[in-house]
């Protein structure tokens, strides 16, 4: 028999017999369409942790003062308090040769004022570093000036909420605005990038570290950000910083260094664990698709003895009675396949259209997968029901007058 | 040309173990017109189905075309099916999506044969039969003779050298009924072997040899 003869005859008994044909097509649909939408879910909340971290910055190292990490040591006889961590710290932090860019922050709330109108925000204190170590842009207006970081100027830098709540259309740009009742001149205005990791940078105000020193009266950073010279330098720039950090505090390594690769890997390993999880619930909603054609696959073989008995009688092997079944089950599993990925598209793009901010993929290997599961769990469940159709005794099929 | 040796065949019903041929012997000559009476359970079916090579027979030989079937392979024997062997069924049994031409053409599509020179038969197959006009119909729209006429179609595409016919016009009205037979023996006279399996005795007594069936074995092979 030809190949094309063989598809054709296939295709024939599938439109011949609609309703069947539907419902085996809809079943399989469901299973490929849950199996792509729930790893794009999936996918989807993995890419959403991912751009936080990256939001961060690229190349990060996060200095936190204090140490918190448990060791097995007894307790200190003399209760050893860490040094706080100071600006001086963070100068000296830039002769590591694997350290590019130090942003000091120090951070502070109070309220801030323009004319009437009074809001209290978190005020950053840092440098003009902290424009590419915090992969922040601006949308108008000028970033932090550079220079000695220990001398500060009365200016601001504010995010594009404040500026809208204070300002409103009018312009911002060489205003004076009061914080905590000394005056500062917004010199620029940040670009809207949403929120990122619980900060929202439309509703701060950065000025410099300097004048965040006297304005909160401390010397006691938040923390430090460092952007390392690349890549391969992030673990350098860790160890040299500790290193530095002891030799300043004489010799308690008093911080925490982070970096964000770490975390970023800790949840990519969350979440990649979590997609295979969800594509593993996904691959069972398959399985009991599948079950549902073997089943409707086995009513057909029985509803159509008489043709299989007739095909034997006409000179078809039990060869050909099984290819054609298996045929019908594979155009019958690509039918499914292309149903569910239409299925599964229009529902990303519906939980798309609700929630814009969660970013939805739908990720090439769980499209190949699920074609391919589908097709082989058609395969698979149709195997029973077409040898049974080859098996079958063709006296019996055609005695059935 | 077919040769039947001490052919036994029995089914298992219930408890019971019901003969349905017992040693039987018999011989067909090419071209011949053959009858087969009797009444119901004596095993004329189950004849037919061994000569169709659609059943085994529990022992004994059978050789077609001086092959022992016996010892043929399932592939072996479709390709026997599909190339000597023609069927005829009481309930004409056309697939009822396919057309009347797609079902004349079922035959040749299972033997892969090239779609051009198939139409060309299919055509050259229907054409005797008055049934060009009916080509694209599905079998639901044809009527009871046409249905049977179709299927004698099907069953002589492939040039079989015996048609087996099981009560071709136990479906029929009288007058479709003679139209079918009448049918069939031009088939014969044009030299394929031809063996009808009936319960009339108007149709029976039509054939040259008239065989008759009580209990599985031949009680009487009558010739004119």
């Amino acid at each position: 028999m030809l190949m094309e003869d063989t598809l054709r005859f296939g295709s024939q008994a599938l439109v011949g017999a609609k309703k069947r044909t539907w419902l085996m097509v809809l079943a399989m649909a469901i299973g490929v369409g849950s199996v792509v939408i729930l790893t794009a879910l999936g996918e989807g909340a993995r890419n959403y942790i991912s751009r936080e971290f990256s939001n961060l910055g690229t190349n990060l190292v996060i200095v936190i003062p204090g140490r918190t990490e448990t060791t097995g040591e007894a307790p200190p006889m003399v209760g050893a308090t860490p040094d706080d961590l100071t600006l001086d710290d963070a100068i000296a932090l830039t002769r590591s040769s694997a350290v590019r860019l130090v942003a000091p922050i120090i951070v502070g709330s109070v309220p801030v004022s323009y004319q009437q109108l009074e809001r209290e925000i978190t005020i950053l204190g840092s440098t003009a570093d902290l424009l590419p170590v915090r992969n922040l842009s601006l949308a108008k207006g000028k970033f932090l000036p550079a220079g000695d970081p220990t001398r500060g100027a009365a200016v601001a830098v504010i995010g594009s909420k404040l500026k809208k709540e204070l300002f409103a259309n009018k312009q911002a740009l060489g205003q004076w605005i009061r914080i905590n009742d000394r005056r500062f001149r917004v010199i620029g205005i940040l670009d809207p990038m949403g929120e990122s990791l619980g900060l929202d940078v439309g509703d701060i105000a950065v000025i410099p570290i300097a004048t965040a020193e006297s304005l909160f009266n401390t010397s006691s950073l938040f923390r430090i950000l460092i952007q390392a010279n690349g890549r391969s330098a992030i673990t350098k720039a860790q160890k040299a910083v500790k290193a530095i950090i002891k030799e300043r505090h004489n010799g308690e390594e008093d911080v925490t260094v982070i970096t964000q690769q770490a975390l970023l890997y800790t949840f990519d390993g969350i979440f990649k664990t979590l997609t295979y999880t969800v594509s593993g619930i996904a691959a069972i909603s398959l399985a009991v698709a599948g079950i549902l054609i073997m089943n409707v696959m086995l009513v057909a073989v029985s509803q159509r003895t008489e043709e299989i008995g007739l095909l034997k009688a006409l000179g078809g092997s039990e060869r050909q009675i099984l290819s054609l079944f298996l045929v019908e089950a594979s155009l019958l599993s690509l039918a499914g396949a292309v149903f569910g990925m239409l299925i599964a598209l229009g529902g990303v793009w519906a939980l798309d259209q609700a929630f814009p901010s969660f970013p939805l993929t739908v990720p090439l290997w769980s499209i190949a997968a699920a074609i391919l599961v589908s097709i082989s769990t058609g395969l698979l469940f149709c195997t029973l029901p077409a040898k049974r159709a080859a098996r079958l005794d063709p006296v019996h099929a055609l005695s059935g007058r | 040309m077919i040769r039947l040796e001490k052919i036994n065949r029995s089914f298992q019903v219930g408890d019971e173990t019901v003969h349905a041929l017992r040693d039987l012997d018999l011989e067909l000559k090419s071209g011949e017109y053959v009858s087969i009476m009797g009444p119901s359970g004596s095993g004329k079916s189950t004849l037919l189905n061994i000569l169709g090579l659609l059943d085994r027979p529990d022992s004994g030989r059978y050789h077609l075309d001086e092959i022992d079937t016996t010892t043929l392979s399932e592939l072996e024997r479709a390709d026997a099916r599909c190339n000597k062997i023609g069927f005829v069924f009481q309930a004409f049994h056309l697939v009822p999506r396919l057309t009347a031409a797609d079902n004349v053409e079922l035959p040749l599509v299972l033997a892969g044969v090239a779609p051009p020179e198939r139409k060309q038969r299919v055509h050259e197959a229907l054409e005797p039969l008055g049934l060009l006009d009916r080509a694209g119909h599905r079998p639901d729209q044809l009527s009871g003779g046409q249905r049977q006429r179709t299927a004698i179609a099907r069953a002589t595409i492939m040039q079989p050298t015996i048609l087996l016919a099981d009560e071709p016009t136990g479906n029929l009205d009288k007058a479709s009924g003679e139209d079918v037979i009448h049918t069939l023996e031009k088939l014969n006279n044009q030299g394929i072997t031809l063996l009808i399996v009936t319960h009339d005795p108007e149709i029976g007594g039509r054939a040259p040899r008239r065989i008759r069936m009580v209990d599985g074995a031949i009680t009487e092979d009558t010739r004119t």
